[in-house]
């Protein structure tokens, strides 16, 4: 098993035919996604090399049987697309567009509550599951079929961490980037609980980075209600006060956020903590094989 | 993005939230004018910088008279002022803001934000104005209301009374309390604010309230949407290279250290960073180029960089995935070329079209170090700089 993706998932991309999205469909294509649909409004009938596109979400779902949407428009109509997708009965809502508003996050994440759907993002690379699917924009290659639960706020430091993983002979299970936005949808504790519960995933790396108190409340959770080994690290501990690094969530407000205190929490918890991240596959494989 | 005081009070205005009558200055003629406009004394005349502390750091005095107004429009205007918020190099004082005191009962502290946990608005006030928040919130959590307000729902008439009574505002100031607080959310949603703060907001001995202080940051992300807003940034308050950065989409932050690094993603660039710092060395900066990058993008990246003084060695970082190595490499013997490296280069490359990227570098001929993995590119640009 893996969690929330599998071999059979059928994904529909929204904005297909851009750039980036008709470049990122051929990449999950090529991995061996299933992707069924493109949805474009004003380009229905076309197709994207085999992939017929439609007009709205709700014509793709119809005629496609797709039950996870991997989205790629621009920030200006992120919320109108997470939310045509939902609407549409869409169990899984993939989002990597950066940069969407927040004030439009918060009446997304709203809206979402009234309906029976997961969203991933958004400002994330998406989430794989290695040999079976892959729903976003991560490098395949470097994944390979395994045990390792990974969840991060990031992009390319979750190919650093995956990288080394699998040159140490650590597969993963399923690798989900939940995004460095301040508001978005799946947290790290959704995934953590999905992790306890998946037989295949037998422990898990969890990269966080300063901003927020997401990482602290999922300490707490892991003492609480997890029996599998994790491991975490925490990127921006030089950080300064006030800047947004780069992620809109990456922002130490004050005295809250700072990665000292997430450090702390891990510390805590009973996490073991990496605190370079040149050593985290070497970290790893001594918490997880001792 | 943040605004000066003065920009948020005209903003505050356009609003109906009470603030006191007063003017931007942007000379010691100009404050005389407005003070003179203001039909009385004492009078406040405050620096305008981006950073708060400002009061304690000599930014706000109060002239009982003109000569009064003259005399510290002048200290003022062009001092370098230092604060908690400035760092020790201080900020240059180019602006005034000069407006009528006020006879104050009572300092409250009133603040709307994004909570991330909840998704939705929060509207924060204490009894214990003046203060810094963030120690009333440690010290005497009790004292802070918090109403949390549904975005869907917008601000409901019981929500303003919570806070208005939390406050023990008298009953004759109550109706000005709540029409200040229903415009100042109707402020922060159609301006697209990622914090409001007015602290104080004073009770006054005629039982009025108003804003004395004004703290604005927007939405960045939603500028689009405001071009009127744009106009309110002030490139003064900015980093030169931040600017210069800015201009071709690269995530750029000066910092203080002399390793100087270039990374793809927020992420592994801030990990980047704090690798540098783990090995002994400081990072002079933050530098995402982006999952996309453009082989131009790169170029501009590495100038700007090297047209650092303070930076000693550099430290590229890329983790190939949506941007290729080869494209990334290309961009880096572009700047050679036109820059010129003059300073230790350690390249650490992984990823997506790895080794054409190296081939790409080595046919070049640069004269830079080439690392492994991350803990070899650490050791190596420490043993650079010490």
């Amino acid at each position: 098993m893996s969690i929330f993706i599998n071999k059979d998932t059928k994904v529909l991309v929204q904005g297909i035919t851009g750039n980036e999205g008709s470049f990122h469909a051929r990449g999950c294509i090529a991995y061996g996604t299933k992707i069924v649909a493109g949805v474009t409004p004003g380009k229905g009938g076309q197709k994207m090399d085999d992939v017929p596109v439609f007009n709205t979400v709700r014509q793709a779902v119809e005629e496609t049987g797709a039950t996870a949407s991997l989205i790629f428009v621009p920030p200006p109509f992120g919320a109108d697309a997470i939310m045509e997708a939902a609407d549409a009965g869409v169990d899984l809502i993939v989002t990597i567009t950066e940069g969407i508003p927040i004030l439009d996050m918060v009446k997304v994440k709203n809206f979402l509550a009234t309906k029976d759907c997961r969203l991933i993002g958004p400002n994330c690379p998406g989430i794989i599951t290695p040999d079976e699917c892959k729903i976003g924009i991560m490098p395949g290659n470097i994944h390979k079929k395994g045990n390792v639960g990974v969840i991060s706020r990031s992009g390319t430091l979750t190919y650093e961490v995956v990288d080394q993983l699998t040159k140490l002979g650590m597969g993963q299970s399923t690798c989900i980037g939940i995004g460095g936005d301040p508001v978005n949808g799946t947290n790290f504790i959704d995934v953590l609980d999905a992790f306890q519960n998946d037989d295949e995933t037998q422990s898990i790396v969890m990269v966080g980075e300063i901003g927020g108190s997401a990482e602290e409340e999922a300490a707490i959770y892991i003492k609480e209600n997890l029996t599998k080994p994790v491991v975490g690290f925490i990127a921006g501990l030089t950080a300064p006060p006030g800047r947004r690094m780069g992620h809109a969530g990456a922002i130490i407000s004050g005295s809250s956020g700072t990665g000292a205190a997430k450090i702390r929490a891990f510390k805590d918890n009973g996490i073991h903590v990496c605190e370079n991240l040149g050593q985290i596959g070497r970290i790893c494989k001594e918490a997880f094989f001792k | 993005m943040k605004i000066h005081e003065y920009q948020a009070k005209e903003l505050f205005r356009k609003y109906n939230v009470p603030v006191p009558d007063g003017n931007v200055a942007f000379s010691v003629d100009e404050a005389k004018k407005t003070a003179s406009n203001l039909g009385g004394f004492p009078v406040v005349v405050k620096a305008q910088i981006h950073a708060g502390g400002r009061g304690k750091g000599g930014g706000v005095k109060l002239a009982s008279s003109m000569e009064e107004v003259e005399t510290l429009a002048s200290e003022i205007l062009g001092m370098t002022l230092v604060t908690h918020q400035t760092g020790p190099e201080g900020r240059l004082v180019k602006k005034l803001l000069v407006e009528a005191g006020q006879k104050i009962e009572k300092e409250l502290y009133l603040s709307l934000l994004v909570d991330r946990a909840t998704a939705s608005i929060v509207i924060m006030a204490s009894r214990d104005g003046g203060m810094d928040i963030e120690e009333v919130a440690a010290k005497t959590p009790e004292r802070i209301i918090k109403v949390h307000v549904d975005p869907l729902m917008g601000i409901q008439g019981y929500q303003l009374r919570q806070v208005g009574f939390g406050l023990e505002l008298p009953g004759a100031a109550m109706k000005q309390f709540s029409q200040l607080l229903s415009n100042l959310y109707r402020f922060f949603i159609a301006n697209d604010c990622s914090l409001v703060e007015i602290n104080p907001l004073i009770l006054t001995s005629d039982d009025n309230v108003l804003a004395l202080d004004a703290k604005v940051d927007f939405d960045s992300n939603a500028l689009y949407r405001h071009k009127d807003l744009m106009g309110l940034r002030d490139p003064d308050e900015e980093d030169p290279l931040e600017i210069e950065a800015s201009k071709f989409n690269l995530n750029y932050i000066n910092l203080d250290g002399n390793v100087g690094n270039i990374v793809n993603g927020a992420g592994l660039a801030m990990a980047t960073m704090d690798i540098i710092k783990n090995a002994g060395a400081t990072p002079a900066n933050f530098m995402d180029v982006g999952g996309g990058a453009s082989s131009e993008q790169v170029e501009n990246a590495f100038r700007i960089i090297l047209d650092d003084d303070k930076v000693k060695a550099l430290l590229v970082n890329i983790f190939g995935g949506i941007l290729r190595c080869d494209i990334f490499a290309q961009g880096v013997v572009d700047a050679a070329r036109k820059t010129g490296i003059n300073i230790p280069v350690v390249v650490r490359m992984e990823g997506t079209n790895v080794d054409e990227g190296k081939k790409i570098l080595d046919d070049a001929g640069l004269n830079l170090t080439s690392a492994v993995d991350l803990s070899d590119a650490a050791g190596k640009i420490a043993a650079a700089v010490n």
